[in-house]
């Protein structure tokens, strides 16, 4: 079978989760000729609910577009953390932002990352909604998925006009978190 | 010159099924009549209705026609004409069809002002399914469905028109020919969404179960609760009151829906060109 | 040369108004309703743009008789709704059969009854587009997987519905509509793009058909003055009350699509070939069941997929061929149980049919699929 590679972005309404993961898959399927699907879930708030954005990846056709037994989660509330870490395998990347997610991560997961997404966006960017940019380049970096080339590309596309700055620095804080908080996970 | 009917008619359907006494007949011949003094031509005519006595009309006129669901005549006549604006588009229907199960259709058309022409033959009653009582029915008035008298306020078809944003509304008694020949004229002639309330007589039921008499002893009773619109301020408040205005009531000026569509069409264009 | 490609990474909305437009639809009229709203603010976009019209209606129902009106006055038209809206439109659809006008409507279909589960995917509402408005009417209806397959399916929509005269349904999900992958957009040019058959002559008679059933339709104004009715109608397309005349239309409707459903039909098979076990999956239960069955074949069991495209009408014989040697067939779908009894009027008897039913909100989950064939 084909590899998948699987993204499960949870979170709440607002945090951008969805944005994030159509400049993801669409990085993969357009700039990188590789097939990937976005799928979402989420309330009826268009702002404070449950949201959940999911990404697949894969060389050859995507047959199930949803996330099964997904390589990366990113935990951005409290409640996400809840809901779908019990569902991760052992070892996935587990990536919680350090101030939104307090609770302890048990040690049986293997590859923790906890960074302050939201706090790098707003004391570095000055702008606390990228930091659903930010994690793009955290995932990326960690995971290599897509080219840099690629969800840059994808980035400009989907932003408003004015912010493409702003948005390639949160990229590249993103990448930089990488190094800082994600050694462990780099060096395999 | 006098009008030549069988030029908009559809001869193969006359005789019409009207009961004798109805007043639907004066109606279509005032409808036929601003036509003709219009010069409008049969093939650039779209003439859509509901369902129930009025909704017979489409079937007996020599245009295209459309005999829609109970209702319903406003949303595909709107449809029609956004379709193919430069088509004349009139839509029929009864006091049942436009104020009670059509009556969201109506608000809105009114609102949208889209250049349609709507003409309600105003009878009080449902006629077709038998005589039951319509959002027009008169209070304390019977039907088969309010043996004991209809205990409801009726709608004023006019003053629901002008409230939603009809930009032209007008009223008329089918006994009073030339005040309908000019309401329907006009209306024709204006250019946005317009409301004609052409009241007519149903002796069959409406009379019959209230005892008004024949279909002339009904228009009399008609013509007891009405005054001319042109004689507003010489009537006293007292006068007037419980009686319905007729003639011209409300005519105003506003953005017409197929222009300003084209005109969204254009600026568009001209912005993707400047790109 | 050989023009590069025009990939886009779409959903499944955008996709399908994107067809729309290629079909040559150039009237939307609709009402806001989860999670088919896209379609119409894409719509609203593009419409002005192309010459065409978007108009926002009061509700469904009038939604549905504006589609309907636009139609007859010759111009492709399209509405897209949601359970609820084509709870409301079910009076207009019966209309659109009856008096023969094509349209397109598309159903993302949400949980029900009532207001349900507007922002979850579902399956629940291919009876009622089957069954929904009363009296028999030829319905036919298109379930596609992905959202390339969306493009094209909103454009056959249009053209099936042009060849046969009558209101056809496009049936999306939550996970179709709003899921985004890559889409190939295809010209005008370079697609198939069926219009209505036009009279040749005068004098003209609205429901007179030839040997393919199918009466031609002029646009109002375009010179042939006719007229139409939701009444039991003749030739004419008058009413009329003659026993024989209203047997003969009540049949022919039913009978076109009949006599024309190999032209409409459309299938997909997935390693059915030596299956023994069959799962029968349309929509996005599809792409579950298709990994599904990957999966049972790694671990040697011979499973398969038979997918309807067309739910109707469905490719009878092509899914009894399919299940000719099968021990088994599961039927997954986002309900609790439709689709499945047309299944089992087809190749009902011998063997189990078992359904998968999921009504949470959620799709259902290729493991669930796969623990079933492996019982």
């Amino acid at each position: 079978m084909a590899q998948r590679f699987e993204i499960r972005l949870a979170g709440s309404g607002g945090q951008g989760l969805v944005l994030g993961g159509i400049i993801f898959s669409e990085a993969a399927a357009i700039y990188d000729g590789r097939h990937a699907t976005q799928t979402q879930s989420y309330g009826p708030e268009s702002r404070g609910g449950a949201s959940k954005s999911e990404v697949v990846i894969s060389d050859e056709e995507v047959d199930y577009p949803k996330a099964t037994n997904p390589d990366v989660v990113l935990l951005f509330t409290e409640a996400a953390k809840e809901k779908y870490l019990p569902l991760c395998k052992k070892d996935a990347i587990i990536i919680a932002d350090a101030d939104l997610v307090k609770s302890e991560i048990p040690s049986e997961y293997k590859r923790v990352v906890k960074v302050p997404l939201t706090r790098i966006a707003k004391e570095s960017v000055g702008r606390e909604f990228v930091a659903n940019i930010v994690a793009l380049g955290l995932i990326r970096e960690l995971t290599k998925v897509v080219s840099e080339e690629s969800l840059e590309k994808a980035l400009l596309k989907r932003i408003p006009k004015g912010t493409e700055e702003l948005n390639k620095k949160a990229l590249q804080l993103g990448k930089e978190a990488a190094y800082k908080y994600g050694e462990h996970i780099l060096k395999g | 010159m006098a009008v030549n009917y069988f030029n908009y008619l559809r001869k193969e359907k006359m005789p019409h099924i009207w009961c004798a006494g109805c007043g639907h007949g004066m109606i279509v011949k005032s409808i036929i009549r601003a036509i003709d003094k219009l010069g409008w031509k049969n093939d650039e005519i779209a003439l859509v209705s509901g369902i129930g006595c009025s909704s017979r009309t489409p079937g007996y006129l020599d245009f295209h026609t459309l005999h829609t669901t109970h209702g319903r005549a406003l949303a595909f006549a709107t449809g029609i004409k956004l379709a193919k604006p430069n088509l004349k588009v009139i839509v029929v229907g009864g006091d049942g069809d436009m104020m009670a199960i059509g009556g969201n259709h109506f608000i809105h058309a009114c609102r949208r002002n889209i250049d349609m022409k709507l003409i309600v033959y105003n009878n009080n009653i449902y006629g077709m399914t038998g005589g039951q009582a319509s959002p027009t029915t008169l209070t304390d008035a019977k039907a088969t469905t309010a043996p004991y008298g209809f205990l409801e306020e009726p709608f004023d078809v006019c003053n629901m028109a002008i409230a939603s944003g009809a930009t032209f509304v007008g009223r008329a008694l089918d006994l009073d020919v030339p005040l309908m020949d000019r309401v329907i004229l006009e209306s024709f002639k204006h250019k946005g969404f317009s409301v004609v309330d052409a009241w007519s007589q149903c002796p069959t039921y409406f009379g019959r179960f209230n005892k008004w008499g024949s279909a002339s002893e009904m228009m009399e009773r008609y013509k007891q609760i009405i005054y001319n619109i042109r004689q507003k301020d010489q009537l006293s408040e007292e006068e007037k009151k419980g009686k319905y205005p007729v003639g011209i009531l409300h005519q105003i000026e506003r953005n017409e829906f197929c222009e300003r569509y084209q005109k969204l069409r254009d600026t568009l264009k001209g912005k993707e060109e400047a790109e | 040369m050989q023009e590069k490609k025009n990939i886009k990474f779409l959903s499944g909305n955008e996709a399908c108004g994107e067809g729309a437009i290629v079909a040559g639809c150039r009237f939307f009229g609709g009402y806001p309703i989860s999670p088919s709203s896209e379609i119409a603010e894409f719509m609203s976009k593009r419409l002005p743009l192309v010459g065409g019209t978007f108009i926002q209606m009061e509700d469904e129902i009038a939604s549905i008789g504006a589609i309907l009106g636009a139609s007859l006055a010759g111009v492709k038209s399209m509405t897209a709704t949601s359970g609820p809206g084509l709870s409301l439109m079910q009076e207009n659809i019966g209309f659109g059969a009856m008096a023969e006008i094509p349209t397109v409507i598309v159903d993302v279909m949400r949980g029900g009854p009532s207001t349900g589960n507007p922002t979850g995917p579902s399956q629940s509402d291919v009876m009622a587009i089957r069954w929904g408005t009363h009296g028999d009417y030829p319905a036919v209806a298109l379930c596609p997987e992905s959202v390339n397959e969306v493009f094209l399916l909103t454009i056959e929509a249009f053209n099936i519905a042009e060849f046969l005269r009558t209101p056809v349904v496009l049936a999306m999900d939550e996970i179709t509509a709003h899921m985004r992958e890559k889409v190939e957009l295809l010209k005008e040019s370079d697609v198939k793009i069926v219009n209505r058959k036009k009279p040749e002559k005068m004098p003209y008679l609205p429901y007179e058909y030839g040997e393919d059933l199918i009466p031609p339709l002029p646009g109002y104004g375009e010179g042939f003055r006719f007229h139409v009715t939701g009444l039991n109608h003749d030739k004419t397309g008058f009413p009329t009350n003659k026993s024989e005349l209203m047997e003969e239309g009540n049949r022919r409707i039913m009978e076109k699509l009949d006599k024309n459903k190999d032209k409409v039909i459309k299938h997909e098979e997935f390693m059915t070939e030596d299956c023994d076990i069959l799962v029968v999956a349309y929509g996005s239960s599809a792409r579950a069941a298709k990994r599904a069955v990957r999966t049972a074949r790694e671990k040697g069991i011979k499973a398969g997929l038979f997918r309807p495209i067309t739910l109707y009408p469905l490719s009878e014989k092509a899914l009894q061929k399919a299940a000719g040697k099968a021990k088994k067939v599961i039927v997954p779908e986002m309900n609790l149980g439709q689709y499945i009894l047309i299944v089992e009027r087809v190749i009902g008897h011998g063997f189990p049919i078992i359904g998968i039913n999921q009504v949470d909100g959620e799709p259902i989950s290729p493991s669930k699929i796969l623990s079933k064939i492996e019982e």
